[in-house]
């Protein structure tokens, strides 16, 4: 957090315009020395040293016994991890900070029209309060694979039930291999044999527990076929004994199945679904047999089972969503008190020379506040080239090599592989990232102060 | 003109139709708004209620199955972690961080802050530029020269270890916050006192420190949370006495079977930056703002 409050002077700067010349003869030399001693050996002893220290090693081979030139920074650009790094740092610079500073634009922008904005802003920014580790524990079980325990998964799953995209009613169900069933196209299951009509065909399935069942299932029976054909779904599994493909005492119907009649042609003539006891006869049967019986693929539909986000395709912007969750709030606090500062004439003026909302926003506040939105865009860039702990934690082990960041392969390289010229050398390439912003803070700075 | 037109007598009206329609008219806006809040609370809930539900229950449903089953809200994940003397430990190690960093933090750089502000010595102006570059240094640039000093002194690995290291990590902007507040105190005071005799160390405890509170209050926050947070400055320097983060990221190799201690160790270790936020939210954002909003 306050690296935060430290990027955000710094880039804003203060503008107190104030000079101040201090008394003269008030203060003699060495009382300005004590006042900064203390502050002067912690620093040299604690940053600028080792700073240079750093660049030192970073030439040098990893128990320091030779110089070895630029072979730390020739192996950096080209191994693995390292280049991972590099490319992922791209990404998380070119997305994030865009992301954020978009949506702390359009939050402050709505929130800044209701009484309540204050409750908005607060809640939006308490992330800001807490650790990155915390922040990457709450996203982990946010973002668990399972459609139970996953609360993104699980929704995801419920929306598309809503949409009827959802799973089929027996999921798991399956033939028996030596059923007189087998599996067709798109994971439907089909009778080998044919039939006529008056006929009944069985279709037993297993890989079912009785939850699995709907609760208005009951015994399973054969169908009166007729001059139709019935059908009887049925889970066909009795612990203990039980013959298969026969329907027996205590096995359960499968209501709800939906089975398809096949012509000799293989074309579906009719649909049936099934009752409580697993039965259905179909009556009108065109053209004539024999027949074969499918069930539909539909019935073993898998549905949504979740996504894999913190798997090696997804972890990046996985990641990137939590930060984002994280530091939205900066941004729109930010930039809400940019909003806030606009004069209130020029907006004013705007709409009453017929502006309407979208130009006023558009040609009157974006430029007013493009300042603000810089100092937040680089603020988060800066923060984002640094980012470690959040990757850290949240890549699980078998994929943080596909997560890496500069500052996490810093640490790896240094401290539990021990290769301290290589670490040393990963360090300046950072430090060589954020100079340009470095640059631009003291000009900043220098115009101001 | 024609919205202006349009909006005026829709803002006159008085009374509650008035508002109820004013209210209606920005449904959507509510809905949009709530619908936000709500959904950046979700996670931080999420968590709070897995931290009170058993390993076994955390491993067979969803958190949020608790507002059908209201039963599997228990204290027994607490009761075991506040048994747990490894996460005891660490929660204490990082108030030792944690209390000495931000206020030496503050002392120091209040000082060499006075120093640059109102004491007159040569390169000030350069000398102080190059304290405010500092703030970018990424912290990796010093972490291992840093480690082999403090295995010199022999405290690599301690608490001391890592105040040490939030201290002089924490100056630049420190300094720079203060030097800023510092300058823009009324100078006739500091003067007047000076006539009057009284001697800088004086001037800076009796006038400068309490004159800058706020800026010194709003800097204690953000240090305070800060060093609270951090991680791996704990993890590379304070290893065999590692704060909360550090405990906490040890246990995430099996993210699922030590859910048990993971859920309510992070949200023990976020109890305390959650009230410094409620608590001193007005300064929080204020300080965060002084800069860009001027």
């Amino acid at each position: 957090m306050a690296a935060t409050a430290a990027e955000v002077r710094t880039n804003v700067g203060t503008k107190t315009k104030v000079k101040v010349k201090p008394p003269p003869g008030g203060a003699r030399k060495w009382v300005a020395v004590a006042f900064l001693i203390p502050a002067l050996v912690l620093l040299g002893a604690i940053v600028i040293y080792p700073t240079v220290d750093t660049i030192v090693q970073s030439f040098q081979n990893d128990d320091r016994t030779a110089t070895v030139g630029l072979q730390n920074y020739e192996t950096v650009v080209k191994r693995d991890s390292t280049l991972a790094a590099i490319k992922n740092n791209a990404i998380w610079v070119l997305t994030a900070p865009a992301i954020i500073t978009g949506l702390g634009l359009i939050f402050a922008i709505l929130t800044e029209r209701v009484r309540y904005s204050t409750a908005i802003k607060i809640i939006v920014f308490m992330p800001m309060a807490i650790s990155f580790l915390a922040t990457g524990v709450i996203w982990r079980v946010m973002y668990d694979d399972s459609t139970e325990l996953g609360f993104i998964n699980a929704g995801i799953r419920g929306a598309t039930n809503m949409v009827g995209a959802g799973a089929g009613p027996y999921p798991t169900a399956e033939a028996l291999p030596d059923a007189p069933l087998q599996k067709a196209e798109g994971g439907a299951v089909v009778t080998k044999d044919a039939f006529e009509a008056g006929d009944v065909a069985h279709l037993g399935l297993v890989g079912l527990t009785e939850a699995d069942l709907p609760e208005e299932a009951v015994q399973a029976a054969e169908p009166q076929a007729g001059q139709g054909l019935g059908v009887v779904v049925w889970r066909d599994f009795t612990p203990g004994g039980g013959e298969p493909g026969v329907v027996d005492q205590g096995e359960l119907g499968m209501p709800g199945a939906t089975v398809e009649v096949l012509n000799a042609d293989g074309q579906v003539v009719t649909s049936t679904t099934t009752g409580a006891d697993g039965s259905a006869v179909i009556e009108d049967l065109e053209g004539g047999g024999p027949f074969k019986t499918r069930l539909a693929a539909s019935n073993f539909d898998q549905g949504f089972t979740g996504i894999e986000w913190l798997g090696s395709a997804l972890v990046t912007p996985a990641i990137i969503g939590a930060f984002s969750w994280m530091w939205a709030g900066f941004a729109v606090v930010v930039i809400g008190a940019g909003l806030a500062a606009l004069p209130r004439d020029v907006l004013e003026a705007a709409r009453v020379d017929g502006a309407n909302e979208w130009q006023t926003f558009r040609h009157v506040t974006l430029p007013l506040l493009a300042p603000v939105l810089g100092v937040v865009f680089v603020t988060l860039i800066i923060n984002v080239l640094k980012l470690f702990d959040i990757v850290f934690v949240m890549a699980p082990g078998s994929v943080q090599d596909e997560a890496n960041v500069i500052a996490l392969d810093m640490y790896k390289t240094s401290f539990t592989a021990f290769r301290y010229g290589l670490g040393s050398a990963i360090a300046v390439l950072l430090f060589l990232l954020v100079i340009p912003v470095m640059i631009m803070n003291i000009r900043r700075f220098r115009r101001e102060g | 003109m024609a919205y202006a037109a349009e909006r005026l007598p829709g803002e006159e009206k008085k009374g509650l139709g008035g508002r109820l329609s004013r209210f209606l008219s920005k449904g959507p806006l509510h809905v949009l708004l709530i619908g936000l809040a709500l959904f950046w609370l979700t996670p931080s809930f999420g968590l709070l209620i897995t931290s009170f539900r058993t390993a076994a229950d955390n491993s067979e449903s969803g958190w949020w199955t608790v507002f059908t089953e209201p039963r599997q809200l228990t204290l027994e994940p607490y009761k075991k972690i506040l048994a747990n003397d490894g996460l005891i430990t660490a929660i204490f190690n990082t108030i030792k961080i944690t209390l000495p960093a931000s206020v030496l933090v503050v002392l120091i750089a209040a000082l060499a802050a006075y120093a640059f502000s109102w004491m007159e010595f040569k390169g000030r102006e350069w000398f102080f530029l190059f304290v405010v570059t500092l703030i970018v240094v990424p912290l990796q640039m010093a972490l291992i020269p840093v480690a082999r000093i403090f295995g010199i002194v022999n405290i690599f690995g301690t608490v001391t270890a890592a105040i040490v290291f939030h201290i002089a990590f924490g100056l630049p902007f420190a300094i720079f916050l203060l030097r800023n507040f510092f300058i823009g105190l009324p100078h006739e005071l500091l003067e007047a006192a000076r006539i009057d005799g009284a001697s800088e160390w004086q001037i800076f405890a009796r006038i400068v420190l309490p004159l800058g509170m706020p800026a010194i209050a709003s800097l204690l926050i953000f240090q305070f949370l800060w060093t609270w947070n951090d991680l791996l400055v704990g993890l590379v320097f304070a290893g065999e006495n590692p704060p909360i983060t550090v405990f906490i990221q040890q246990q995430l190799r099996q993210f699922g079977a030590n859910l048990e201690v993971i859920a309510p160790g992070a949200f023990l270790s976020m109890i305390l930056p959650l009230i410094v936020f409620f608590a001193f939210q007005r300064y929080f954002v204020q300080g965060l703002l002084a800069g860009s909003v001027k």
